[in-house]
């Protein structure tokens, strides 16, 4: 059973996830616009404050939530999928002629800019799964990504345009 | 002129800087105070004062307040903007009444004229969203509950700037009350203008001048900004608010990156500008507006205080939670400044700019020592482990 996350955007910051885990701490996990990520569990004496546990960056959480289990891309969308709803996945191709090709993830600043998450790049018919920030992207590769609709949607036209 | 001289004079102002900048960051309080002090020595009756370097330093100044106002604009999507305006509108209004309200009267006790009331409002009126966010971030109180009030209410403090600074450039430029009603109109069809653009072709606009090359897009938003902001002037509206509107258009994708690309400029021309502020303000015009100073700060650092407590208590925070709430938006930073100059650059009151620089001063320190205390505070009203 998951529990209920909750998305609080946070403006001029970034976005914030949380929940109550099963031992009922309450955790949440920030992510800046910057590309800092910040991880927060509840203060038990101050039920409005919370107490900053960890901070990571992109690769760090990747790391991270392969320790935690999720280590196929398949078994992390099938999951996500399940558990929050309105999440959606999209396979973006990248098209000639466009600024994307040539600059790396991180360059692009794809999760910070538009908070989609790139679960995995297809090139010549093998798939890279959960490429990180070094990743070059090349034209007529395809990245499929995950996040909200909208989030897809300004992915869509990072890396088409 | 010397070269010789500008570049040493120069450096040694940037040292300076330097060392203040570093002291406050060891002593976890606001860089702003320092340079405005730091300014206040090197000025007219000053410790030393410069000549030389303010041909640098003054159009450096300029670009520095445009950065500023860009930067405040770039701050806030416009879905953000929208949506932190119908989460607090209430906050927003009682934030905006009990907080300018002050300075306005103060103002018109002083003797002053409308136009320089309405700044001193202004200067009273906005809390420093650089101070706050950076003591938040310092404390990790991020994950906190009371951390998307104070946030939603930077947020609309952002808005109504983009209603007040057009005002206040019509305000300014006077003439016959037909004429300020026709600038005042002018001014808020631009801003309203802006924020229609931005709300529906803000993504549009970010495309077309998002580039992958880092020169590319730094050049030309700065390119875009300087001419807005020209235009902006040429017009009586404000390089300032020129600026500040072209933050709100811009949105989408690139505004994050552009956000980082001009941080370090904004960092080096806002010092040269809060410098410049204090180098044209004698300190002997301070002493007598000290004790005006002292009671504004006291009564819209009780004003702010109590708005806050307000707004979080309706949205269900505990104490602990409304005190930090609270201290954190004391701070009266950069656009209060920002503010001020707008009004000191057209002479319409000769004590604004050293009580703008007094009352700052007070607040900038005051606001986030208090913040230490209600952090410190915590602890000691925890209950014995």
């Amino acid at each position: 059973m998951t529990s209920e996350i909750e998305e609080t955007p946070l403006p001029g910051v970034g976005v914030r996830y949380s929940f109550t885990a099963s031992s009922n701490a309450h955790v949440s996990v920030l992510h800046h616009h910057s590309g800092r990520h910040q991880l927060f569990v509840g203060d038990p004496e101050d039920p409005d404050a919370s107490q900053l546990v960890l901070e990571f960056n992109d690769e760090d959480s990747r790391v991270l939530a392969e320790l935690l289990g999720a280590s196929t891309v398949v078994r992390e969308i099938d999951r996500l999928q399940q558990s929050v709803a309105g999440l959606s996945i999209e396979w973006l191709r990248i098209p000639d002629g466009t600024n994307a090709a040539g600059h790396t993830i991180g360059e692009l600043e794809i999760r910070s800019s538009t908070g989609v998450t790139v679960v995995a790049a297809l090139r010549g018919g093998e798939a890279l799964p959960v490429p990180g920030p070094e990743f070059l992207i090349e034209r007529g590769d395809t990245l499929v990504v995950m996040g909200r609709p909208e989030a897809i949607r300004r992915a869509d036209a990072l890396l088409r345009g | 002129m010397d070269t010789a001289t500008l570049l040493l004079e120069l450096g040694a102002v940037l040292l300076v800087l330097s060392v203040a900048a570093r002291a406050a960051l060891r002593a976890g309080v606001s860089p702003i105070p320092l340079y405005l002090l730091i300014g206040l020595a090197f000025g007219d009756g000053g410790l030393y004062p410069l000549f030389t370097a303010e041909s640098f330093i003054e159009p450096a100044a300029q670009i520095g307040v445009i950065l500023l106002l860009l930067m405040l604009g770039l701050e806030y999507s416009p879905e953000e903007l929208a949506a932190g305006l119908r989460a607090g509108w209430r906050l927003a209004l009682a934030d905006l009444l009990a907080n300018f309200t002050p300075g306005l009267l103060a103002g018109l006790a002083l003797g002053w004229g409308t136009a320089a009331s309405v700044v001193l409002g202004g200067v009273t009126y906005i809390s420093s969203s650089g101070i706050a966010a950076k003591l938040i971030d310092d404390l990790g109180w991020l994950a906190n509950r009371e951390t998307p009030l104070v946030l939603s209410l930077l947020v609309a403090e952002d808005l109504v700037m983009a209603v007040y600074l057009p005002v206040l450039g019509a305000l300014l430029v006077g003439g016959t009350a037909l004429a300020i009603a026709g600038s005042v109109v002018i001014a808020l069809v631009a801003a309203g203008f802006a924020l229609f653009v931005a709300f529906r072709y803000g993504e549009r606009i970010s495309r077309a001048v998002a580039s992958p090359s880092r020169e590319g897009l730094l050049l030309g938003v700065l390119g875009i900004t300087l001419v807005v902001a020209g235009l902006a002037e040429r017009l009586h509206i404000s390089a300032a608010v020129g600026a500040f509107l072209v933050g709100i258009a811009l949105s989408g994708p690139v505004q994050h990156r552009i956000h980082g690309l001009l941080q370090p400029l904004r960092d080096l021309f806002a010092a040269s500008f809060f410098v410049l502020f204090g180098l044209a303000i004698d300190p002997r015009d301070i002493p007598p507006v000290l004790l005006v100073a002292v009671a504004l700060a006291l009564v819209t650092a009780a004003t702010k205080t109590a708005t806050v407590w307000w707004g979080a208590a309706r949205a269900g925070i505990g104490r602990r939670g409304r005190r930090r709430a609270a201290s954190v938006l004391i701070a009266r930073g950069e656009f209060s400044i920002v503010i001020a100059e707008i009004g000191v650059v057209t002479g319409i009151e000769h004590r604004l700019g050293a009580l703008a620089t007094a009352y700052v001063l007070l607040l900038a320190v005051a606001g986030p020592l208090a913040t230490r205390y209600a952090a410190l505070a915590r602890r000691s009203t925890a209950p014995a482990p």
